[in-house]
């Protein structure tokens, strides 16, 4: 047991001292989030727009109020409206009809080059200028968007970019440190020590298993505090799933130490190899339901795409264990699997 | 011919505060084979790669086969040949694919590069290998070979880093042969080694400590010197003081 | 099981082949205990294979070794709390502090630094000074020093150094070898690898290798005794011409200031250099690279 502690300690001092490891380890989740939460959205903020005010009476004077307090429009001055769409200075434009009291009627031009920021702008439009209170003879279409009233961006692709993070994290790093050991030759003396080979195997995933939690834990603040996304469900079980997800990276980083020999190639395996998988198959960017079988059937191998749905059920939707026990299940049996591989395959000897 | 391989006066490189090569000065005769000695971290390497046009000396003066180290790196660079223990040939390539390589990176016309590359292959017995990966040829011809192609293009100066380090002790003295060789034809040989026998081959040799050269001369007059049998105990006695740690 | 009586290292018809290329050949020898057992030869003789069979990291595709009695294969648990090891690249964690390495390596071998420390004390002393600095900022010198600090820490029945000079210079050569001939007093049984040759003579015995094969192996008095020529040292003004001349009629190879000639008389000698001024002859001991190559040649 002794002899565990030390390895692990050991371990710490490793990241602690190597910049590169610390930057992969917090540089790299920070990254990600913001630019998922603030760069890569789908949502429209800030667009510009022209408002041309031809009655200039009380009720467009009081919608012209509403648009340019919303944060997703920003109103230019201009007047030309032809001609700012063909300079591309905004997206879209309202026009206010001079009889605008009677007819209850306003013209919107949205860019369609860009057919789906067209489309929410248009949305959102609609949204705003619907008339305060009622008229008995209008039906007002009532939408609530579910989960995400505010129509939150950030919150689709939080569990997404968790769950990227911990694969590209937890099997670069710990492939990179078993192939370091190969590298620098210490494995070898590790190997020729009594200390059991699958302890050297558990003392270097212990390490990397803190410090995947506390890069899960670096994640879920920044989600919170800086991309405003709750966290509407238990936070043990969350915790326990990641820790379960993490697991599994672990192992695979292990078996990709297992194969190669130099840090280079372990490094290009669990950075590329890992992520476009990932991405591809995890559904938080594409919709796996679009895809044709043979990839539906690969994404049901890749441990995130399970992970991405009990992260989203747990944190977005609140929901407890009953809910995701299946995928659970599904992602434990992966866990399992991946780690009594990595510990066969992690050679008592060189060769 | 009187003109000198290399001079160089006053020679110093600093990493910040640490003196890697300490303000060193001597003079390579043409044709001469000189050995370039020193313990683990003197700054042999360090200075080798100023020589090199590698990198730049951060205060002195140097000439190497007559062009400056700072100004003339890339006259320089078409003039010597380099060989390192650790630079070898690419091993996935055949004896015959490298030879072309790099004959063909010093600009060797086609004709020349096949009666060179033939020359080569018949002087060091490789008829038979000539089409094999150089990775599976054992390590002494790989040396010997990778020794052949440096000098492709008979460059004034060749500079050898622990060229024969960890060779058999017949295939060492194969590969002195060729040094010789190469000496004779009018090749200025530059040569760092830790076997202290070979140092005894070269005409001159400089032992450097702490980044500055202590001595140089004949090995006979520093044996004289030193009142020392061997070159081993001149080079004991000279390193023996090295205060320096960082290698 | 193991007995006391018999020898530390025994190696019987040992064959490594790694893909087309055999490593080492029906391989057989022993070494006793308390022993310095010296492997002597170039890169590629096969000396690493054997230090990894022996170490259990490589399993011999052929043949049987035991180390202090225990079976590589079956008893490798036993054998790795019994040995220590040096490979042939720095093996240490570049990242930590001398001290850091070393408690990390008395932990790993469930022993510590005060318990075995007399076993280190005079190598450690040198290195002391140092000991809150990172290994990989170390000299090549003294990270041997940590290296052989670290192998010996758990006080090993057997200790295996792969090529532990190889690139150190000549000042820290001799005194990594002062260091194992103390070591070699305290009772503990050293099989070491090297390429150079006049290390040969330190050892107690030596097996000189080639090609994964031993071409002879014996103490180094007795190899050098077996030598079967008279040995002349040659020297004139021209030495490389000398050298030319010479081949032609006999072996002759060069050994520092002199050449050395074998398989002719004296006065033949003398009438083939008479072109040469400042010739001096003089008849001489072979050393072991003398035997090495007369072997190789014998071989080839």
């Amino acid at each position: 047991m002794k002899q565990f502690l030390v390895f692990v300690r050991k371990e710490f001092y490793h990241v602690f001292r190597d910049r590169r490891t610390l930057l992969i380890l917090f540089g790299l989740p920070t990254m990600q989030i913001l630019l998922f939460g603030y760069a890569l959205t789908t949502e429209v903020k800030n667009a510009k727009i022209i408002v041309v005010d031809q009655a200039k009476d009380a009720a467009s004077q009081q919608l012209i109020a509403k648009i340019n307090a919303s944060t997703y429009f920003d109103i230019d001055p201009g007047e030309d409206i032809e001609a700012a769409f063909k300079r591309g200075n905004i997206r879209c434009a309202v026009v206010f009809p001079a009889d605008f009291e009677n007819e209850k009627r306003i013209q919107i031009v949205a860019d369609a080059s860009d057919p789906n920021t067209a489309k929410t702008l248009t949305n959102y439009l609609t949204a705003i200028i619907q008339p305060p209170s009622a008229q008995p003879y209008q039906i007002i279409p009532v939408t609530r968007m579910l989960y995400n009233p505010s129509l939150n961006g950030s919150m689709n692709f939080v569990p997404g970019v968790i769950a990227l993070v911990l694969m590209i994290i937890c099997t670069t790093l710990t492939s990179v440190s078993i192939v370091r050991e190969k590298e620098n030759g210490t494995m070898e003396i590790l190997l020729v020590s009594p200390f059991n080979p699958t302890y050297v195997v558990l003392a270097k995933a212990v390490p990397y298993l803190v410090l995947s939690l506390l890069d899960f834990i670096l994640i879920l603040l920044l989600s919170v505090f800086v991309l405003d996304v709750p966290i509407r469900g238990s936070l043990l079980l969350l915790f326990a799933e990641s820790s379960l997800f993490i697991i599994s990276c672990l192992s695979l980083g292990l078996l990709i130490s297992s194969v190669t020999q130099s840090q280079q190639t372990a490094m290009l395996i669990s950075m590329m190899g890992m992520m476009l998988p990932t991405i591809l198959f995890t559904g938080f960017i594409f919709p796996l339901e679009n895809m044709p079988l043979p990839l539906r059937i690969i994404s049901n191998f890749i441990p995130s795409r399970w992970y991405y749905f009990i992260v989203k059920a747990v944190m977005l939707k609140g929901l407890g264990f009953w809910a995701v026990w299946k995928q659970t299940l599904v992602l434990a049996g992966m866990t399992v699997t991946l780690l009594t591989i990595s510990i066969k395959r992690f050679k008592i000897r060189l060769a | 011919m009187n003109e000198k391989a290399i001079t160089c006066k006053g020679l110093t490189k600093r990493f910040g505060d640490f003196v890697a090569v300490d303000n060193i000065s001597f003079e390579v005769n043409t044709g001469e084979i000189f050995g370039f000695l020193g313990a683990n971290g003197a700054g042999k390497t360090t200075a080798m790669r100023m020589l090199c046009g590698l990198s730049y000396p951060t205060s002195g003066e140097a000439a190497v086969a007559g062009y400056d180290v700072f100004t003339k790196q890339e006259s320089i660079k078409k003039n010597i040949g380099y060989m390192s223990q650790k630079f070898s040939l690419y091993e996935n390539l055949t004896v015959k694919e490298n030879i072309r390589f790099y004959g063909g990176i010093y600009g060797l016309t086609n004709g020349e590069l096949k009666e060179k590359g033939e020359g080569l292959i018949n002087k060091l017995g490789l008829q038979g290998e000539s089409k094999k990966m150089v990775g599976e040829l054992p390590l002494g011809w790989k040396q010997k070979l990778a020794f052949s192609v440096a000098i492709i293009h008979q460059p004034k100066i060749v500079f050898l880093d622990e060229p024969t380090g960890g060779v058999d002790p017949v295939t060492r003295r194969q590969f002195w042969d060729l040094i010789y060789e190469a000496a004779d034809s009018g090749i200025t040989v530059f040569v760092t080694t830790h076997y202290m026998d070979e140092a005894e081959y070269c005409n001159r040799i400089s032992i450097m400590v702490d980044g500055r050269i202590d001595a140089l001369d004949t090995p006979a007059s520093l044996k004289q010197r030193y009142r020392a049998e061997t070159m081993d105990e001149v080079f004991y006695a000279l390193a023996r003081g090295a205060k320096r740690s960082a290698d | 099981m193991p007995q006391q009586s018999s020898d530390a290292v025994i190696l019987t018809n040992i064959t490594k082949t790694y893909g087309e290329t055999t490593a080492v050949k029906d391989l057989s020898f022993s070494v006793k205990h308390g022993e310095l057992f010296g492997l002597i030869g170039p890169d590629g003789a096969g000396k690493s294979t054997i230090f990894r069979i022996l170490t259990t990291l490589l399993l011999a595709d052929a043949g049987v070794a035991t180390v202090d009695g225990y079976d590589v294969v079956k008893d490798y648990r036993e054998i790795r709390k019994r040995v220590g090891y040096m490979p042939g690249k720095f093996s240490l964690y570049q990242d930590l502090t001398v001290e850091e390495n070393l408690h990390f390596f008395a932990t790993l071998f469930g022993t510590t630094v005060k318990e075995n420390y007399s076993m280190i004390k005079e190598i450690y002393e040198q290195i002391a000074p140092f000991k809150t600095r990172r290994a990989g900022k170390l000299s090549g010198g003294m990270k041997q020093k940590l290296a052989l600090c670290c192998a010996l820490i758990h006080r090993p029945e057997v200790l295996f150094l792969d090529e532990p000079t190889t690139g150190v210079d000549a000042v820290s050569r001799k005194e990594f070898w002062e260091m194992l001939q103390r070591l070699k007093q305290q009772g503990i049984t050293i099989v070491v690898s090297t390429p150079y040759m006049d290390e040969a003579d330190l050892c107690e015995r030596i097996a000189l290798m080639q090609s994964g094969s031993i071409l002879s192996i014996d103490t180094p008095a007795a190899i050098k005794h077996a030598y079967p020529d008279e040995l002349y040292a040659v020297k004139s003004a021209n030495m490389h011409q000398l050298l030319k001349d010479i081949r032609q009629y006999a072996s002759c190879y060069a050994f520092g200031e002199y050449l050395h000639v074998s398989g002719i008389s004296e006065n033949a000698l003398a009438g083939y250099v008479k072109g040469h001024t400042d010739v001096i002859i003089k008849k001489v001991a072979p050393g072991i690279e003398d035997c090495f190559i007369r072997l190789l040649l014998k071989h080839e």
